[in-house]
């Protein structure tokens, strides 16, 4: 195996384990954020406007560990630099 | 990988123009021609043209947010965090329009958006209270907090620029993904969907830059000088909205 083949494997495997791992934390956190506010509006609907805000507020910021494992397993996919690294050596 | 930097339409001396660049300022004088036009006839009256009547409901809305957010005055964080707010939901709204590319999916714009906010908390923190009291900031609860409060910072201004970046670029990159894949009917769900996205980042995006504003000028809020109660802890650490919020509606109820 070249160079170049390793370090497609490397990247694909890596990436893919990266968006699976890295999506379930905020994925179980998402839920019980989703299911306490829930339960908080059913106790207190007249403070759902509240609730609903610092809930959005939140997730957006359990989600942004996701969208790093995601932003990261696109570098890797499609804008590797190891990659063109390996490619500029064996074109030159 | 459909980014708006990749797309680029021609060069202008030592500037390439990428679609970002273009689209930025498209959607810029957009917005500012759109509001000059709209507010050049406005009236007083009962009777409203429908777009001043737009206009009035955004930026009502957009001052309530503050006001609850920030239990401030809303007038001097209007114009910075309005006009985050209607940039960044202008932008992504406008993903419908076939061939525009948002310009915050590219890291670039969100980067800056992230900067401007950088550096609008402590020109509002000082401003505000003063250079001193907005630098003991810094070293509330103790002393030993200062690394972490400078750190928390810079990460915040990260996660900002890297958070709407993200999630704007996915919604491009699975739309494109999919339509390779299923041509038909599912790209217009997953369409919508990133039009819902859209609007909720902006929104989260104005929101958290509002925190964060607030964070750094809420010291008075608590009456007292440095650290009296937990209180005031709370008001100054960044998550503390929902706590104070939490309070207040334990008050009205009880």
């Amino acid at each position: 195996m070249d160079e170049a083949t390793l370090i497609g494997v490397a990247s694909i495997v890596t990436a893919g384990l990266t968006i699976a791992i890295g999506s379930i934390a905020p994925a179980i956190g998402e839920g019980r954020a989703v299911a306490q506010a829930l339960a908080a509006i059913a106790q207190q609907p007249d403070a759902s406007g509240t609730i609903t805000r610092t809930l959005f507020v939140g997730l957006a910021m359990v989600e942004s560990t996701a969208i790093y494992c995601f932003v990261v397993a696109l570098i890797l996919l499609f804008a590797n630099p190891f990659w063109e690294q390996a490619l500029t050596r064996a074109g030159g | 990988m459909n980014s708006p930097d990749a797309l680029v339409f021609g060069q202008l001396g030592p500037l390439a123009l990428s679609a970002t660049l273009v689209y930025t300022w498209a959607l810029m004088a957009l917005l500012v021609f759109g509001s000059w036009l709209v507010t050049r006839r406005l009236s007083t009256g009962v009777e409203l043209s429908a777009w001043q009547n737009l206009l009035e409901v955004l930026v009502d809305a957009i001052r309530d947010q503050i006001r609850e957010v920030s239990r401030q005055p809303p007038d001097p964080y209007l114009p910075f965090v309005g006009s985050l707010f209607v940039f960044i939901a202008a932008s992504n709204l406008l993903a419908i329009i076939p061939g525009y590319l948002p310009p915050t999916a590219s890291l670039s714009t969100t980067t800056a958006l992230a900067i401007a906010v950088f550096i609008a908390v402590p020109v509002f923190g000082v401003a505000r209270e003063g250079f001193g009291a907005y630098l003991r900031h810094y070293l509330r609860p103790s002393f030993f907090m200062l690394p972490f409060n400078i750190i928390g910072e810079v990460s915040r201004t990260i996660a900002l620029a890297v958070r709407l970046y993200g999630n704007i670029m996915s919604g491009s990159v699975i739309a494109a993904l999919l339509l390779s894949l299923v041509p038909f009917f599912v790209p217009i769900l997953i369409q919508l969907f990133g039009l819902l996205i859209g609007m909720v980042q902006a929104y989260i995006f104005a929101v958290l830059a509002m925190v964060y504003i607030a964070s750094a000028t809420a010291v008075r809020r608590g009456g007292g000088d440095a650290g009296d109660g937990v209180d005031e802890h709370e008001d100054a650490a960044e998550s503390a909205n929902p706590d104070a919020q939490g309070s207040a509606i334990g008050d009205e109820n009880g």
